[in-house]
């Protein structure tokens, strides 16, 4: 990217001064290394994405962005539905409500790692969670869904989850929205979406989805480590997944119908892509309650894998208890109050490719996390690093409270495949210790590590934005991959 | 000179792109077609079963889209992959056959699942050799 694009607004904050349609300046976060190697295509969408009827302050990139569709993947735009504001299904994506969560297991790495036949421990837990967790394309769940209970799920999200058995009550603490989105609408996802979910609840998925097992190796802050209960040696479980078909046909039909029914709004789209309504329009407000329900359908997916996951725990290493750290989403719209020129103001924020990064003493903050802010967890890719962050209350001025989300691709899948070999990647990942299971080896060598950016720069430029604070480093021991 | 049917990937930073090249749009469409089975699994897919498949849309770029998202949908529900297409467009509406079989997992060991086709680098249109091409951006 060419830095004379922008002007230096802090040391990693870009600004792109309004020009044009553009009603709202662009701002990317970023170390200068990090801009210069970004592609020129999230220029084009920070600036495309501000223009969009309504949008209030700017538009966002994360340090992780990217090429994505409409938005940039890392992308944050917030809408002020009394101005005109819309809500965007290119701006959500086609995996809504895609996250991760981090469970906490009390185990500390030798336990699953020292000598003897205790090293057999990993490759237990790796075998056992390979067979409970399905993974990878045409994989289907244990539970099938009839339509009431599919409606049940689309509303109830993990609260569903846990009060079918799986699960506690004390992880819904842990969730964004305590763990149901509210305002989600069933009667708003067709009868498609419905059905291409009938057999994927409590599966992982496949492209950069996984499961890991990962053990902590540094702590940064400590104070808020130990308020998240995480310290050097512990152990912890990361689950990375979305609302599967359920969210991609949302997504999909969606955005159809608001590319086609935009000109009658009088949007004119810089970008079919950005395909969206007026918040208070019939399709907008059908659009919420649908992807809501998609939000619901991910929550309710990931508490079912969480409960695979402590089963599969339970066997293994019976002493093991496996609370939840927290749950974020990274593709959502949410209504949120931010401050606005002094005032707050209910906001229709987009996320895409970022995650939630709320800042100590927010209200929706279980109370044992309230002074430390709101756990942000950053998945790596398989190999490398993953981070645990904090939200600040700088970062509720800077972004809305968001933050990036992952490491992002350096390379395409096509360009990956020509550099790895898939068995390669899994024996040259045994030999570091780091145990792969998945279904396909081209899928494996399409997420080498090296085809992913350093999650250790987009944390860092995160950090010292101050977007979140940089918290604690994980690295995988077991990697299940879809 | 029309050019011969043939598809191909392209590269997008974190997807992938399909292309289907062909003498008419319809042999576009099922290149098109072909090349996203290619981004899934690398080996033949038996045709054993056929089934019909139709949809429209207002101009051939959102049909491309609607094609591909169909297929999507039916390799989902019916976990299924398929091989061989034969697609019949009229005034934007396209009617078509799919051949393929059931998805076996430890066989085809696919890649990757699709989520959805994008309207990113979106493009239906006639090449200056007469032939036709038919490309986006997939969601993997």
């Amino acid at each position: 990217m060419d830095l004379a694009l922008f002007e230096r607004k802090a040391e990693f904050e870009w600004r792109i001064k309004p020009f044009g349609r553009m009603h709202v300046p662009g701002v990317i976060f970023a170390s200068e290394g990090l801009l210069r190697e970004m592609d020129a295509k999230v220029y084009e969408q920070v600036t495309n994405v501000a223009m969009l009827p309504g949008i209030v302050e700017a538009s966002w990139a994360m340090p992780d962005a990217h090429w994505g569709y409409g938005f940039p993947i890392g992308g944050v735009a917030a809408f002020d539905a009394d101005a005109g504001g819309v809500v965007s299904a290119g701006g959500v994506g086609f995996d809504i409500s895609c996250g991760v969560r981090t469970l906490l297991t009390g185990l500390r790495a030798q336990d699953i790692e020292s000598k003897g036949d205790i090293e057999a421990v990993k490759t237990r837990l790796a075998d056992a969670l390979y067979h409970a967790i399905p993974a990878g394309m045409g994989s289907t769940g244990a539970i099938r869904l009839d339509a009431v209970e599919m409606d049940a799920m689309l509303k109830g999200g993990a609260r569903w989850a846990v009060e079918r058995g799986f699960g506690t009550a004390a992880d819904l603490d842990r969730i964004e929205e305590g763990g149901c989105m509210r305002g989600a609408d069933p009667s708003q996802v067709s009868d498609q979406a419905k059905k291409r979910q009938r057999d994927e609840m409590g599966t992982l998925g496949s492209g950069n989805h996984y499961l890991e097992i990962q053990q902590v190796t540094d702590v940064y802050a400590p104070e808020i480590a130990a308020a998240f209960g995480v310290k050097v040696g512990d152990v912890v479980v990361s689950i990375h997944c979305g609302s599967r078909g359920l969210g991609h046909q949302i997504g999909t039909e969606f955005l159809k119908r608001m590319v086609i029914a935009a000109p009658g709004y009088g949007i004119e789209l810089p970008d079919r892509e950005l395909a969206c309504a007026p918040i208070e329009s019939p399709l907008g407000q059908d659009y919420l309650g649908a992807m809501r329900a998609a939000i619901n359908c991910a929550l309710a997916n990931r508490q079912i894998l969480t409960h695979l996951t402590r089963q599969v725990f339970s066997q293994v290493l019976p002493q093991a208890h496996l609370p939840l750290l927290y749950d974020v989403s990274h593709n959502t719209c949410k209504v949120e109050d931010h401050k606005v020129e002094g005032r707050l103001k209910k906001l229709h924020v987009h996320r895409k490719g970022a995650t939630r990064a709320f800042g100590p003493r927010h209200p929706d903050l279980p109370r044992e996390l309230r002074d430390a802010g709101q756990p942000v967890l950053i998945g790596g890719s398989m190999g490398t690093s993953s981070y645990i962050l904090a939200g600040t209350e700088a970062g509720m001025g800077l972004a809305f409270g968001s933050a990036c989300h992952g490491a992002g691709r350096a390379m395409s899948r096509h360009q990956a495949l020509r550099n790895w070999n898939g068995r390669r990647v899994v024996d040259d990942l045994a030999g570091h210790g780091i145990l792969i299971r998945s279904p396909s080896m081209r899928g494996v060598a399409e997420e080498a590590p090296g085809a992913y950016k350093d999650v250790s720069e987009v944390v860092d430029a995160a950090d010292h934005a101050g977007l979140a604070r940089k918290v604690a480093r994980v690295v995988p021991l077991v990697c299940i991959k879809g | 000179m029309a050019a011969t049917a043939r598809w191909e990937h392209f590269p997008h930073q974190a997807d992938v792109g399909v292309r289907g090249l062909g003498a008419t749009l319809e042999q576009a469409f099922e290149q098109a077609a072909l090349a996203l089975t290619a981004v899934i699994t690398d080996l033949a897919v038996a045709p054993r079963e056929m089934i019909r498949l139709s949809c429209e849309a207002p101009d051939a770029e959102l049909l491309l889209v609607d094609w591909l998202n169909l297929l999507i949908y039916e390799m989902a529900t019916r976990n299924m992959l398929f091989g061989r297409f034969e697609v019949h467009l009229e005034d934007n509406r396209l009617e078509a056959q799919a051949w393929g079989e059931a998805l076996e997992t430890a066989r085809h060991r696919p890649a990757v699942e699709v989520k959805g086709a994008t309207y990113t680098a979106l493009k239906v249109a006639q090449q200056s050799d007469g032939g036709w091409l038919a490309q986006c951006v997939v969601d993997v």
